[in-house]
């Protein structure tokens, strides 16, 4: 099993429905149903919706200093607005899931496969 | 003469380690250990089943070797003893199959899968294919080893699609077997005009993929559409390496057992009731095949086909190409209305055959000086040596 991070990239947030809305119930039902999905074939781990990138702060150290720079590290036109993390037997599947997702209908979903990074205590000695 | 087991031992040891890149370059070693020994203790009884043994056994020291990956190799232990779950195929070809499959996945990038295609299923060398492609060798090594990362990385399985991706899958795979032989038959590149290699490599994965996938008319129709253009080959070069257009080729000099056996493919393909887009340009280059003399061609049936065919492919090209069809069934005029409302397109700007096929018409309206300049227009574009060499021959005879 591979852990694959769904980047959801769409509109940006001044763009998306306002709450209590009829667009707004509809979205959210959409999204509720494809993590549904999701969720009942065992494969979601967590999703979430971010902040939008004018709440982003990017980090970089360079020569031992600390730069801070305000907003999304790489500025493109779409925003990255959430993530989905999901456990799949491979990059089909995992594509699968990703084009059921409303933000790969409105915009783009990113699939990063997640490096299985092995515990301290788990590494081999040597 | 390792070439003919390629296939089926990167495919086998790659189902065996679960790594294609280490069983790529164990089956590379596998087959240099068999020139040293092979002449000195004979042949062995089963050449393809040494190749796999030797090549297994050396995929696994290295994976022993390398610490790192030693849960690989506790994979690659397991899966050995697991059965292999059952797919529906028929049996032995289900590792072939999926070596292809994952050679051309669409999450590779398109060029990377022409040429990982050329060396893990072809056996071709990674300088070979730099060579056909006229790039660098660095630049197409880098590309391999990219796309072989990715696999790894990105957990591309090493099976047989569901039969519910199938469609979209091997089409991917048909696409990059019609670019292997379009790249042969139209070389981009360089100073020749046809590479028979390639053709050749392309009509034997085709050949191949229609004896995997029985029943596949698409399958079926590319193979027909490969055999049918490639016999033509011949008559294609000029004494001086220059182009013939089909209009002007020695027809005798066409192979006449492949467009039988092409023709025979189309019919078959298309009785399965299943048209698609390999299938119509097939039974366009049927057409022409059928044909003793040119003035013979059945145009109007040609056009047809080309409407027909810009439903599955809705192309700029396919559309200059039903003009040119059309020009040919009712006139020239009729055909530069078609031909002058696609060439806005900027896509086919950048298209050296729209400018000839313009030029063409332009000629036969006797419309010279927009003729020359269509023609000059083409050159522009710099189209390889000897169709450069052609253009300059048209210009000059009027």
């Amino acid at each position: 099993m591979v852990k694959y991070l769904f980047l959801l990239y769409g509109r940006p947030e001044d763009q998306l429905p306002e709450p209590g809305t009829e667009e707004f119930g509809r979205m959210l039902a959409e999204w509720q149903a494809a993590t549904g999905a999701m969720a009942h074939a065992g494969v979601l781990l967590d999703c979430a919706p971010l902040q939008p990138p004018a709440a982003a702060t990017t980090v970089s150290v360079r020569d031992g200093e600390t730069l801070l720079t305000d907003g999304p590290a790489a500025e493109i036109k779409e925003h990255f607005g959430g993530y989905t993390l999901v456990e799949c037997a491979d990059l089909d599947q995992a594509l699968t899931w990703a084009a059921t997702l409303p933000a790969a209908h409105e915009g783009k979903v990113e699939v990063r496969p997640v490096v299985e990074v092995v515990a301290p205590a788990e590494q081999p000695a040597g | 003469m390792f070439r003919a087991h390629w296939w089926a031992a990167v495919a086998a040891v790659t189902r065996q380690v679960g790594d294609l890149e280490v069983a790529e370059d164990a089956v590379q070693d596998a087959c240099a250990a068999a020139l040293a020994q092979w002449p000195a203790e004979g042949v062995p009884a089963s050449p393809r089943g040494w190749l796999i043994g030797t090549a297994r056994h050396k995929a696994l020291d290295r994976l022993r070797r390398e610490a790192r990956r030693a849960d690989k190799e506790a994979e690659a232990m397991r899966e050995e003893a697991a059965p292999r779950p059952a797919t529906g195929w028929a049996a032995g070809t289900d590792d072939e199959l999926a070596l292809i499959f994952t050679c051309c996945h669409p999450a590779l990038d398109p060029a990377a899968r022409v040429g990982l295609t050329l060396r893990c299923v072809c056996g071709l060398t990674t300088a070979e294919i730099a060579a056909a492609f006229v790039v660098p060798e660095p630049t197409m090594a880098q590309r391999l080893v990219r796309a072989k990362r990715k696999i790894r990385q990105a957990g591309i399985a090493f099976r047989v699609p569901r039969r519910a991706d199938l469609p979209a899958r091997l089409s991917a795979v048909l696409r990059v077997v019609y670019l292997v032989f379009t790249e042969g038959h139209l070389a981009t590149g360089g100073d020749s005009l046809i590479r028979g290699d390639l053709c050749d490599q392309a009509i034997r994965l085709a050949r191949a993929l229609a004896a995997l996938l029985p029943g596949e008319p698409e399958v079926t129709g590319l193979l027909g559409l490969l055999l049918l253009t490639d016999a033509r080959r011949d008559a294609r070069l000029g004494p001086a390496g220059d182009l013939v257009l089909l209009a002007e080729q020695d027809r005798g000099r066409w192979d006449r057992a492949m467009i039988a056996e092409g023709e025979a493919l189309v019919g078959q393909a298309l009785r399965l009731g299943r048209p698609g887009a390999y299938q119509i340009q097939a039974a366009i280059a049927a057409c022409h095949s059928g044909a003793a003399a040119a003035a013979d061609t059945d145009w109007r049936e040609i056009a047809l086909l080309y409407g027909e065919l810009i439903s599955y492919e809705p192309s700029p090209m396919v559309a200059a190409n039903r003009a040119v069809a059309v020009a040919m069934s009712e006139g020239p005029a009729a055909g530069l209305v078609i031909l002058d409302t696609v060439s806005g397109d900027t896509r086919l700007a950048r298209w050296p055959q729209l400018h000839i096929a313009r030029a063409e018409l332009l000629r036969r309206l006797g419309r010279r000086a927009e003729a020359v300049a269509a023609y000059e227009a083409a050159l522009a574009l710099e189209p390889p040596a000897p169709e450069r060499a052609y253009l300059a021959r048209r210009m000059r005879e009027w």
